[in-house]
């Protein structure tokens, strides 16, 4: 019994883990481009970019969550509450995703952008072939961190009744009358995911590393 | 969203309450927060095997876990076990046992960058090693730690938020009932989402007044290196 | 003769209230080495920047090979390509290898297929002496040879003209003398270059002219021995003096 039980949460980790890679990457897509456009633009969309960016980030993650999930799911999108909540994720990882890519793109100083400019790079192709791949680097650790709370986040898409680890979990708790065992094992299996992308994104850092970057 | 001014008339007493409950959770995580993150970040800094296996153990777990888990574990899961837990104090418990983690690690992060040799300094003139920790550590460490913890209430605040889906009837749990009272739940959280933008501004600019106010010359240049 | 390579007619740069550089005209021709010497904060560097295009001039007008590059219609990108500029502090790519360094202007710029792209710049880093540093990363090199990665990087692109803006200021003395032979064997092979430096030796053996400025104008120009021994000008004179003692100083102080 105790081995059904157990599969039956981790048919859940697939979701969850559906759930993370639509969002992580659309959230780094849209905060990438944020980013540029806040760094790089002109004064309008620098400001544009960090109002939104304040205002995602003054608002609790679950009440995005709900706004852009009806607007998702409302008349004029109607988006399943898996695609709903997973692109809301997305959005709401974009304004965060978007600091930590705009840090990044500032620390690059601006003579390799000069000395990109004097062999006759755009502006465009500086950014592409010089600045960025520097600044993604530099970018990956406190990226790491945003993608464990992405998937942490991941959970909260539970209130929209998607089956993923937690949704089951509490399922199995109501028919079983197990909470203890039914939670205990989704927070097992949250810790080893959390855990494997820590590491996973820790090993990504280490092989991109430049050799003489500092740790 | 046309309704949202209407919402703010007609709703206002139950939105200000709801933030009340909210900055309440809030207040109430951070203490107890601060102080199972100083007791974790001291046990594993200055513990034994024991105390500092338990404090890591008590770390990685609620930081490698979602906190909505660690809530129905508290909520759902310990009446199992005979602790039976109102909603108020099960997400006392969850907010306050998962933000003392992150505590931990801002305080941990201050107190080894104070250094071995001021607690050397300390022995030195005769003192025991938890009378240095406490006289000459603790107070330098505290300091050191204020930017990087100054993001913890914030943060939390925002946290606070889900434990309406245990109704406990903070601030969007009120969005929830306008939704269900108007059928409007787009309206209905955009109004609370400006509540708490109000809230969070005004706790941002609190703990910006407050830390300019704690601040010593010249300590704060090493405080960002923590 | 034909036609000057390089021509800056009545260039003007003005920083808010601050004129850096006023009504400058120079010609460059081609295979000239033109050294430019006066006290710092003249706007020599910020001219070399306008020339490039890197900061635009408030008037005043550049023509590369007899087209006006100050033009709105004139594509910047392009005029960069055919101009070559070496930074004071290198400004290598540090995501690159020496290699990559010099081979990213072709690949992405001129579009050159890979192959050929990494032989052409195999050669340049040979033309250079660091063949042999291809795959180390920039901050694996001293700064001697980080500078000669810059000069091959710009060469890659077989610019018209080089700009060399003060290129061995942030050396330490004993790697100065790497660079400056780079350079030297470059202008015996008549590459056209215009070089803002501090180096009195390397003006007085290597340039065809060398250029006096002073307070954001050109003072007097003119082939080293006639403006190292018979300046026109007390100015001249008196900032030869000047540096001369701090060049001899430093020599001193190295022995």
């Amino acid at each position: 019994m105790l081995q059904n039980f157990f599969s039956y949460i981790l048919q859940g980790v697939s979701i969850t883990i559906a759930v993370t890679l639509v969002a992580l990457p659309a959230g780094l897509a849209l905060g990438l481009g944020l980013a540029l456009v806040n760094t790089y633009g002109g004064p309008w969309l620098k400001r544009l970019s960090a109002a939104y960016s304040l205002l995602m980030r003054g608002v609790p993650p679950v009440v995005l969550l709900f706004i852009l999930y009806f607007i998702l799911s409302g008349n004029v999108v109607n988006l399943t509450p898996f695609w709903a909540g997973s692109v809301s994720l997305g959005i709401i990882s974009s304004a965060y995703q978007m600091e930590i890519l705009r840090g990044a793109l500032l620390s690059i100083s601006g003579g390799q952008m000069t000395a990109a400019r004097a062999i006759g790079m755009s502006r465009w192709q500086a950014i592409r072939n010089i600045i960025l791949p520097q600044a993604l680097r530099i970018a990956i650790p406190p990226w790491s961190n945003e993608a464990s709370i992405v998937l942490k986040d991941s959970s909260l898409v539970y209130a929209l009744g998607v089956p993923e680890i937690l949704r089951r979990a509490q399922q199995l708790s109501a028919t079983t009358q197990q909470p203890m065992l039914a939670f205990g094992a989704a927070a097992l299996i949250y810790f080893v995911l959390v855990f494997l992308v820590n590491r996973g994104l820790d090993t990504l850092a280490e092989k991109t590393k430049l050799p003489t970057q500092a740790a | 969203m046309s309704d949202v001014p209407e919402f703010f008339l007609r709703f206002w007493p139950q939105l200000l309450q709801g933030a009340g409950i909210t900055l309440l959770l809030t207040v109430q995580g951070l203490a107890a927060g601060l102080v199972l993150g100083l007791l974790s970040a001291l046990a594993r800094v200055y513990g034994n095997k024991f105390w500092r296996g338990l404090a890591v153990g008590y770390v990685e777990l609620f930081r490698g876990t979602p906190l909505l888990v660690q809530l129905f574990l508290i909520y759902y899961g310990l009446p199992g076990l005979g602790i039976t837990l109102s909603r108020e104090w099960s997400a006392f418990l969850a907010l306050g046992l998962n933000s003392g983690a992150y505590q931990a690690e801002y305080l941990r992060g201050s107190i080894l960058a104070i250094g071995e040799g001021q607690m050397m300094a300390g022995r030195a003139i005769g003192m025991s090693k938890w009378r240095a920790i406490w006289e000459i550590v603790l107070p330098q460490a505290l300091r050191l730690a204020i930017p990087a913890w100054a993001n913890e209430p914030v943060s939390l605040l925002k946290s606070t938020a889900i434990v309406f889906l245990i109704a406990v009837p903070e601030l969007m749990a009120v969005g929830k009932t306008i939704a269900a009272r108007t059928y409007n739940p787009i309206g209905a959280y955009v109004t609370v989402a400006l509540v708490y933008l109000a809230v969070v501004y005004l706790l941002d600019a609190f703990l910006k007044w407050a830390e300019a106010r704690v601040k010593i010359p010249g300590f704060e240049a090493e405080g960002r290196k923590a | 003769m034909d036609s000057p390579i390089l021509q800056v007619k009545n260039l003007t740069k003005i920083y808010g209230q601050n004129v850096i550089f006023q009504d400058i005209s120079l010609d460059v021709n081609r295979g000239e080495t033109i050294v430019i010497i006066g006290p710092s904060g003249t706007g020599k560097s910020t001219l070399l920047r306008c020339i490039n295009l890197l900061t635009p001039a408030n008037s005043g007008q550049i023509f590369l090979n007899g087209q006006e590059i100050t033009t709105p219609e004139a594509n910047e990108d392009r005029v960069r390509q055919q101009i070559g500029m070496v930074f004071q502090n290198f400004l290598l790519f540090n995501h690159l290898t020496a290699l990559d360094n010099v081979m990213v202007g072709l690949t992405k710029v001129k579009k050159m297929p890979k192959a050929r792209a990494r032989e052409k710049a195999l050669y340049e880093l040979n033309r250079v002496g660091l063949s042999d540093r291809a795959d180390h990363y920039p901050g694996q090199l001293s700064g001697g040879q980080q500078q000669r990665v810059g000069i091959a990087r710009a060469l890659a692109m077989d610019p018209s003209v080089m700009l060399f803006d003060e290129p061995t200021s942030a050396l330490d003395p004993e790697l100065i003398g790497e660079v400056l032979g780079v350079m030297e064997t470059l202008a015996r092979e008549h590459m056209t270059m215009l070089v803002v430096t501090h180096e009195m030796g390397f003006a007085r053996e290597v340039a065809n002219r060398i250029v006096f400025m002073e307070k954001g104008s050109i003072v007097e120009q003119g082939k080293p021995d006639d403006l190292f021994y018979r300046p026109q000008h007390e100015r001249t004179r008196e900032f030869l003096w000047k540096i001369t003692e701090l060049y001899g100083n430093k020599e001193e102080k190295h022995e």
